[in-house]
């Protein structure tokens, strides 16, 4: 039963990086200059590298219950749209480039706080993989509040796309802050970290960055969430299709 | 290679066998060091695995004194050369009669580019990529240090040229060719180069 929790915890790590870095996958060859081109990509190879340390602690996890071992490649590719647990925020379409660096932007300011929060986790595996992110997700977090800024204190043009870019992305920032009943079991054994306590540190960066870009933040409103009850939005599916489909197609095929 | 390892290296005195004939497992610790840390980064060629910090320890199994354990640290979570320098070692390896190896990854304490040797920062800078200025991390910059994530207003670190030895030099992206590295233009010689991010 609390592996059980710990093997739901450690999918619900991976999965918000395993499928932003698809996302981010999406731009190679199609960045705006190549070196944009190259440092998306460079994002997305950091997440994919932590999300699969996620993934092979949670196979080792459900094997100790379960009896079979699943690895990073069956989690990865053979699951459905419902069994994934990420934020609804990271699988929202790439659009504009202000669109993804305002995704980037408000996921990194709660990635940075998460991982440093779980470097302290009373799992010492769950603390190395976290401690080891954090300082990959810093560098993340510079670049992404850097475009922000960029682009909001731009030109009148770059200004308007990236306020509405934030705008149209705030309603998935509200679930990134309610602990799920599998959370919620392992904060009070110090074995989780309470997404509730990552609130204030991300509203204190992303104030501080949006006044910098000239960028008004959002009035908190209507908030949506499912990630983590496997309620996805409607590009999850087409995400995964492109994603799993080589290894769908072919049982076996490794690479 | 770990001070006590240091101290197992064998032939221990009084042993007759001749080098040449030793089978594998008894050769020393501290011949199969030499062998493993030569071996070069495979996207920074001109320094070593060792040099970078990657290597952390040769030791033979505690259970099984055949199998030769090799540990090593990834630099970044995601690094793609990390399966490629296990490959490396294997042969390197097997190539010194080393055929049961073990390649343990360890995570904790994560890399640091405080690792990297002065041997390997001149090599660094001597093949035109900047080496890490330690003391500059992203990690360091507080939560609502905005001049600290806007480097390109000119807060960011001066980093030096490593062609023309000029501090005038700004960030073009935190992510350059690979994910360690962040691409600078030195705004006095005009090249582009690469810097070795502090992490």
């Amino acid at each position: 039963m609390r592996d059980e929790l710990l093997r739901d915890y450690l999918l619900r790590l991976a999965d918000s990086p395993l499928i932003l870095a698809q996302r981010l996958g999406e731009w190679v060859g199609h960045g705006p200059v190549l070196e944009e081109d190259i440092a998306q990509t460079n994002v997305g190879l950091d997440l994919l590298g932590q999300s699969r340390l996620w993934l092979a602690y949670a196979g080792e996890v459900e094997a100790r219950f379960a009896g079979m071992a699943r690895g990073e490649d069956d989690y990865a590719f053979l699951r459905n749209p419902q069994e994934f647990r990420n934020l609804l925020l990271v699988e929202q379409p790439n659009g504009s480039y202000a669109d993804t660096m305002a995704r980037q932007f408000l996921f990194d300011a709660w990635h940075l706080p998460l991982l440093r929060a779980l470097a302290a986790s009373s799992d010492a595996r769950i603390a190395e993989i976290a401690a080891k992110g954090a300082k990959e997700a810093a560098y993340h977090r510079d670049r992404s509040s850097d475009w922000v800024i960029r682009l909001g204190d731009g030109t009148e043009l770059s200004h308007a796309k990236m306020q509405k870019a934030i705008d149209d992305l705030w309603m998935y920032t509200g679930e990134m802050f309610v602990p799920s009943a599998t959370e919620l079991a392992l904060i009070d054994d110090g074995i989780a970290a309470d997404t509730r306590e990552l609130a204030a540190p991300w509203r204190t960066h992303i104030e501080a960055v949006m006044a910098e870009a000239t960028l008004v933040v959002p009035k908190d409103a209507f908030m949506q969430k499912g990630g983590n009850d496997g309620m996805h939005t409607e590009h999850l599916g087409h995400l995964l299709a492109e994603m799993q489909i080589l290894r769908r197609s072919y049982r076996g095929a490794r690479w | 290679m770990t001070i006590e390892h240091a101290s197992r290296s064998f032939p221990p005195s009084g042993d007759t066998c001749a080098v040449a004939g030793m089978p594998a497992s008894r050769l020393s610790i501290a011949a199969l060091w030499l062998t493993v840390s030569a071996i070069p980064d495979p996207e920074v060629p001109v320094v070593s695995i060792a040099e970078l910090g990657i290597l952390r320890g040769i030791e033979w199994d505690a259970v099984d004194p055949s199998t030769l354990v090799v540990t090593v640290t990834p630099t970044y979570s995601g690094c793609p050369a990390t399966e490629l320098i296990a490959t490396l070692i294997h042969e390197a390896l097997a190539e010194a009669g080393v055929t049961s190896v073990r390649i343990d990854t360890k995570l904790a304490p994560p890399w640091s580019t405080d690792w990297i040797s002065p041997e390997g920062a001149r090599k660094l800078r001597d093949f035109g990529i900047a080496p890490p200025q330690s003391g500059r991390t992203a990690a360091t910059t507080s939560a609502i240090d905005v001049a600290g994530i806007s480097p390109l207003r000119g807060s960011g670190a001066a980093v030096q040229c490593p062609r023309c030895g000029s501090a005038t030099t700004e960030l073009l992206s935190q992510f350059g060719s690979t994910a360690c590295k962040a691409q600078y233009r030195c705004l006095d010689c005009l090249e582009p180069f690469d810097y070795f991010k502090p992490l």
